[in-house]
């Protein structure tokens, strides 16, 4: 196989953004015919290295060749131009145009100067097909989509792009099971037909099934590549840290028996046809684990929780106390002491220019207020104490919050309601995307959070997180709880039955049995 | 069948604009002691059609997320110079109808340029731009005036009577449409504008051409605010530089895009939905005529009648189940 000369060849190429080296002297050869999976923490050059590839970003230096001639790409179109395209994890679709407009976007078909929309429509359902995304109408509007969807309709814009390689940035983030599965079919289809494919995610199972070799990057340098299957999996995340990999989750501690009225208490919730009946109780030091397949209702669970849906009928107790919450004001209030960890945190969770440190303050600021005024001195030091606590890496706490990277992104996020003290944290996915490092350490702060005595609403599409920090997991099914595990009856096999809907038989043929099963 | 859903929900906007223009439209004739007649619908068109390429031209720039706040300064630029050269035989009129359209392009072209590649906020650049272009007006139109040699000829026809009473005005709107607005809409360079309008990160991403959109948009806003600008000359067969005049067409266009169901964030919208909002404005000041009241209601009508739309547009959000749908 090293015999093939690589479609693709990356020699020695750095990039440095102020004082910080994205990439040093890098280098990465890319075949036909195979999936390429490049892993690394956050800030290791995964992000930029693409970035390269795909024309975003120019190199300081450093030479990339194509089959052999090399290369240079201004901007996106000219690498398109070349055959590489890109799928990126922050989403490259137009949210008010239509799917087929937006699966043509870069080259619509043309008759007569003007674009033609039959030629268009043919192109979007054939790729939409390809792509394992028959069901989606060709002119629904973007913005209507859930975001699984956008996804498979990102994928469709790319194949009908007809690269040679194809990059796929943490594609399969925001899908659900069964979309994987279709995407792994399609991907391997478009390796057999001699695509070179580019591999970035976190979730080292779905690396093991459909990478041919893997490289790791730390620091911005590729420190190795070796064929899929020839290391095992502490040794990659090892190399990937750099630092000795004991437990990725700390022991749970056991769930606290106690006569006080629970924390919080939700009795038969519902909302529109999406929510419906769901009952649930959280003690203070429980990790209660929301699953299932995304899309069940779980978002909406904590959107009605955090009261900024409107229409929710059933009751919320707090303390034991029936409380009425009807927008994120009052959810933060003292009374109810809720934080929302938001899915979306380029929208919902942060104000992108604005610097660090007023992201951090912003939920708490109430309580460096004294008549109106913010006391400065008051907030500097809880911002200190933050920053400190979550060792968010940042040259200074006064760059846009937007500069830092997306696992410093998310630990900003998760400060900023830390620094209210709450005492009910609803968490809605809040490791996609991020490095196994910033992972573990959210989890490490779960932990104590819970040993605290706050009650925590966790809502994760990775089941091991699931596994390894809840006490108790409701699986939620068409906006119901269709299962609720404890303890050692959370395996991986009992949140994909349950959340599939189906008995535990049917999917053991298929499905590998969970470790402590 | 669901195809047309699709298609309705697009438009939902521009047929919102066409509903609430027929109703004012209805209310005013039925009111007018002359009734439906061609002489009516002839004076009701020369307004409108005026403000209705103003609001085409401001739909341009607002599809890409921008605001174009010279529109009415090149529309009364464009005016003086045609008093100035659209002159003499029929053949040297129709060459000045041509230098008072490459004007308006020139206009427009300046603004996109100093938006794309001086990097400056629209809304600056424009009002910048726009009191240049106020400036040169003046100077060329000290007072209103009109070259001697003006060719009235041209400006009857096109402010005449075909058979059947249809005014020409509006046969030439209708022309700009199709000749100016549908090629955009299903141009590539229409689907950039947009894009960008829509999500410009996304558009760049996309490897979408966003300096030529822009660059497109401003600049055929210049061409449909001279077509304007013209229209004013063959009207009033003279120039004036009003800056009174300027700034409320510049103003009304904006009020006209909003009731034609165009976004002002951009990526949602179309012209055709900005005319009918144009003609359902002016309509609002003939209301206030047939029904006999003191013109200083008029400014206060208009911005209830502007207000009252623009909650019609907005009443599904009161169906909004989920709060952070309000905000997207």
């Amino acid at each position: 196989m090293d015999v093939a000369v690589p479609l693709f060849r990356m020699e020695g190429v750095s990039k440095r953004y102020g004082g910080v080296r994205a990439l040093e002297e890098a280098e990465l050869n890319v075949h036909r015919g195979r999936v390429h999976a490049i892993l690394g923490e956050n800030g290791a050059g995964k992000s930029t290295l693409i970035k390269v590839m795909a024309g975003v970003v120019a190199p300081d230096k450093g030479r990339m060749t194509l089959e052999g001639q090399e290369v240079s790409f201004p901007d996106p179109a000219s690498a398109n131009n070349a055959g590489i395209v890109c799928i990126f994890q922050e989403l490259s679709l137009i949210p008010d145009l239509s799917v087929a407009d937006n699966i043509v976007i870069s080259n619509p078909p043309k008759r007569f100067g003007m674009i033609d929309r039959r030629a268009q429509r043919r192109i979007a359902e054939e790729a939409l097909a390809r792509a394992g995304g028959a069901d989606i109408h060709p002119m629904a509007p973007v913005k209507e989509l859930p975001l699984s969807r956008r996804q498979i309709v990102e994928i469709a814009k790319a194949l009908a792009r007809r690269p040679r390689i194809l990059i796929l940035d943490e594609a399969t983030s925001a899908l659900t099971a069964a979309d994987v599965v279709k995407v792994f079919a399609v991907l391997k289809r478009l390796r057999a037909e001699g695509l070179a494919l580019l591999y970035i995610s976190h979730r080292m199972h779905e690396i093991a099934e459909i990478a041919d070799e893997c490289t790791v990057f730390r620091n911005g340098r590729n420190v190795a590549t070796y064929l899929t299957g020839t290391k095992t999996d502490n040794e990659v995340v090892e190399m990937m840290i750099g630092r000795e990999y004991s437990h990725v989750f700390p022991p749970k501690s056991p769930a606290v028996r106690s006569d006080k009225p629970p924390m919080l208490e939700v009795r038969n919730l519902s909302w529109m046809q999406r929510l419906r009946d769901i009952s649930l109780t959280a003690r203070a030091g429980e990790v209660v684990g929301l699953g299932g397949l995304d899309g069940q209702g779980q978002r909406e669970l904590l959107l009605a929780l955090f009261g900024v849906l409107k229409g929710v009928s059933g009751e919320v107790l707090i303390d034991g106390k029936p409380t009425v919450i009807g927008s994120p004001r009052m959810a933060k209030s003292r009374t109810a002491g809720m934080a929302l960890i938001p899915e979306d945190r380029k929208t919902e969770g942060l104000m992108l220019p604005m610097p660090v440190r007023d992201n951090l303050s912003f939920a708490a600021l109430d309580r460096f207020c004294h008549g109106g005024i913010i006391d400065r001195t008051a907030e500097r030091k809880a911002i200190d104490e933050m920053i400190k606590l979550l060792s968010i890496r940042s040259d200074g706490v006064d760059v846009p919050v937007g500069s830092l990277s997306g696992g410093n992104q998310q630990k900003v996020v998760i400060a900023k309601w830390l620094m209210m003290t709450p005492r009910i944290i609803l968490l809605n996915d809040p490791t996609r995307g991020i490095d196994v490092g910033t992972k573990q350490e959210i989890y490490q702060l779960l932990h104590r959070l819970a040993d605290s005595g706050a009650a925590i609403i966790f809502y994760s599409t990775d089941y091991d997180e699931l596994i390894g920090c809840c006490n108790r997991v409701l699986v939620l099914y068409d906006g119901a709880v269709k299962r609720t595990l404890v303890e050692d009856e959370i395996t991986e096999r009992a949140l994909i039955a349950s959340a599939l809907n189906i008995a535990v038989e049917q999917v053991e043929a298929g499905i590998k049995p969970a470790i402590n099963a | 069948m669901s195809d047309w859903r699709y298609r309705l929900a697009e438009q939902r906007g521009t047929l919102l604009a066409i509903a609430i223009f027929l109703v004012m439209f209805v209310i005013y004739v039925s009111n007018h002691p002359a009734g439906f007649t061609a002489n009516v619908v002839q004076t009701a068109a020369n307004k409108g059609v005026l403000l209705a390429l103003v609001a085409m031209a401001q739909t341009l720039v607002v599809l890409t997320a921008g605001i174009d706040l010279s529109v009415g300064m090149v529309f009364t630029l464009t005016n003086c110079i045609g008093s100035y050269i659209v002159t003499g035989s029929m053949g040297t009129a129709l060459l000045g109808v041509l230098g008072v359209l490459v004007t308006g392009l020139m206009c427009g072209a300046l603004n996109g340029l100093i938006v794309i590649y001086g990097r400056l906020q629209p809304i600056v650049t424009t009002i910048a731009t726009g009191s240049i272009y106020y400036g040169i007006a003046l100077w060329l139109r000290p007072q209103p005036g009109s070259d001697d040699n003006f060719n009235s000829d041209i400006a009857d026809l096109m402010t005449s009577q075909l058979p059947g009473g249809i005014p020409m005005s509006l046969v030439a709107l209708l022309m700009v449409v199709l000749v100016v607005w549908l090629p955009f809409r299903r141009s590539a360079v229409g689907r950039a504008v947009y894009a960008v309008g829509s999500s410009e990160v996304a558009a760049y991403m996309s490897g979408v051409p966003i300096r030529r959109a822009k660059f497109v948009a401003y600049t055929l806003s210049g061409l449909l605010s001279a077509m304007g600008g013209l229209y004013v000359t063959f009207i009033t067969y003279s120039g004036e530089a009003s800056f009174a005049g300027g700034g409320s067409y510049t103003l009304f266009s904006i009020a006209a895009v909003v009731l034609g169901g165009v976004s002002l964030f951009g990526g949602v919208g179309s012209a055709v939905g900005a005319i009918f909002g144009a003609l359902a404005f002016r309509t609002i000041g003939d209301l206030i005529f047939v029904f006999d009241l003191e013109a200083l209601w008029q400014e206060l009508f208009q911005g209830v009648v502007l207000l009252l739309a623009v909650c019609i547009g907005a009443a599904r959000l009161f169906q909004v189940r989920n709060r952070l749908d309000l905000f997207s």
